[in-house]
C-alpha cells in the first residue's frame, strides 16, 4: 500500500496534481449548482414583488 | 425551409428545460467514468519504461488540457451564433463556458508544471505550448473581466463575444506550437491521425477520463447556463411555471 502511494518517488508532483485537478472538479459542481440556486431564488424574489427594475428603466429612457 | 427548429432551439423555455433533463445523463457518467479512469490509470496502468510512475500524471494533465482548449471553442462558437443572430441563449451560453475553461486551463498549467519538475528539470520555461497555454488562460480571464466590467447585458454580450472570437487565433497556436517550434513538450501521443503511440493499458485509462472530462463539462455547463437563463429571463411568465 505503501509502495503505491509512493508511485516509484514520484509522490511529490503526481498527488498534487491530482489533488487539484479534484479540487477543480468539485469547486466547478458546486459553484455551478450554486449559480443555479442563487438565480432561482432572486427569480423567485423579483416574481414576487411583481416589479422588474429592468424594465422600468427602459420606460423612463 | 421550415426554420421551427431554429427558434425552437433558441427559445430561453425550451433549453431551461432541456438542459435541466439532460445534465444528468451527462453528470452520473461522467462521475462513473472518472472514478472507474482514474482507477485504471493509477493501479492497472503499467509504469512508463522511461518516466516510470511519473507518466500517470498524465491521467489529469491530458483531459484537463483536452478541456481548457475544448470549451474554449464551444466559447467562441456560441459568441459568434449570438452575435450572428442576436441570439441571447447562445451569449448565455458562451457566459457559462468562460468560468469552467479558465479552471481547467489553470490546472493544466499547474499539472503540466508539476510533471515538468521531474522529467524537464524545471517548472516553467517560455516553451511555445506552455506559453500559448498561458495566454489562453489570460483570454478565460480577460473574457470574464471584460463581462463583470460592463453593467448593460446585451452591450457585454457583444463585447465579449468579440474578444472570444479573436481569441480563436490562438487555439492552432497551442495546437501546433510543439510541431512548429523546437518546443520542449513531448507531441501529441493520443489526438493525432495515425494510431496513438500508446500501448492499450496505457491508452484505455486516458481515452476514458477524456469522454468523462467531457461530459462533466456538459454536465456543469448546463447548470450554469439554466442559471444564466433565469437571470436573464425573470420578468418572463414561464419562469413562474419553471420555477414551481
Amino acid at each position: 500500500m505503501s509502495e503505491f502511494f509512493a508511485m516509484g518517488g514520484y509522490a511529490a508532483f503526481l498527488w498534487p496534481a491530482y489533488a487539484i485537478t479534484l479540487l477543480a472538479v468539485v469547486v466547478n459542481v458546486i459553484a455551478a449548482r450554486r449559480a443555479h440556486a442563487a438565480a432561482r431564488e432572486e427569480a423567485r424574489r423579483r416574481l414576487e414583488t411583481d416589479v422588474d427594475p429592468e424594465r422600468e428603466v427602459e420606460r423612463e429612457r | 425551409m421550415n426554420w421551427a427548429w431554429f427558434h425552437k432551439f433558441g427559445s430561453p423555455p425550451h433549453i431551461y428545460r432541456i438542459a435541466g433533463t439532460l445534465t444528468p445523463w451527462f453528470g452520473w457518467p461522467a462521475g462513473a467514468l472518472i472514478v472507474a479512469a482514474a482507477y485504471a490509470g493509477l493501479v492497472l496502468a503499467p509504469p512508463d519504461y522511461q518516466q516510470g510512475d511519473g507518466f500517470r500524471i498524465i491521467y489529469v494533465h491530458a483531459p484537463s488540457a483536452w478541456l481548457s482548449v475544448m470549451i474554449y471553442g464551444v466559447m467562441a462558437t456560441a459568441a459568434a451564433i449570438g452575435l450572428i443572430w442576436r441570439m441571447k441563449v447562445a451569449h448565455a451560453a458562451a457566459a457559462s463556458c468562460a468560468g469552467i475553461g479558465a479552471w481547467f486551463t489553470g490546472v493544466s498549467l499547474i499539472t503540466g508544471m508539476l510533471w515538468g519538475k521531474p522529467m524537464w528539470g524545471t517548472y516553467w520555461v517560455w516553451d511555445p505550448r506552455l506559453t500559448a497555454q498561458l495566454v489562453l488562460l489570460f483570454l478565460y480571464l480577460g473574457y470574464m473581466g471584460l463581462r463583470s466590467g460592463i453593467d448593460d447585458l446585451g452591450r457585454a454580450d457583444r463585447a465579449s463575444a468579440v474578444l472570444a472570437i479573436v481569441g480563436v487565433v490562438n487555439i492552432p497556436i497551442i495546437r501546433y506550437s510543439v510541431e512548429w517550434w523546437n518546443s520542449i513538450h513531448q507531441a501529441p501521443s493520443v489526438m493525432k491521425m495515425d494510431r496513438p503511440s500508446m500501448p492499450m493499458d496505457m491508452l484505455a485509462p486516458l481515452l476514458m477520463m477524456l469522454l468523462g472530462f467531457t461530459l462533466y463539462f456538459a454536465a456543469v455547463m448546463l447548470v450554469r447556463l439554466r442559471a444564466e437563463i433565469l437571470r436573464r429571463e425573470r420578468s418572463a411568465s414561464w419562469v413562474k411555471e419553471a420555477l414551481q
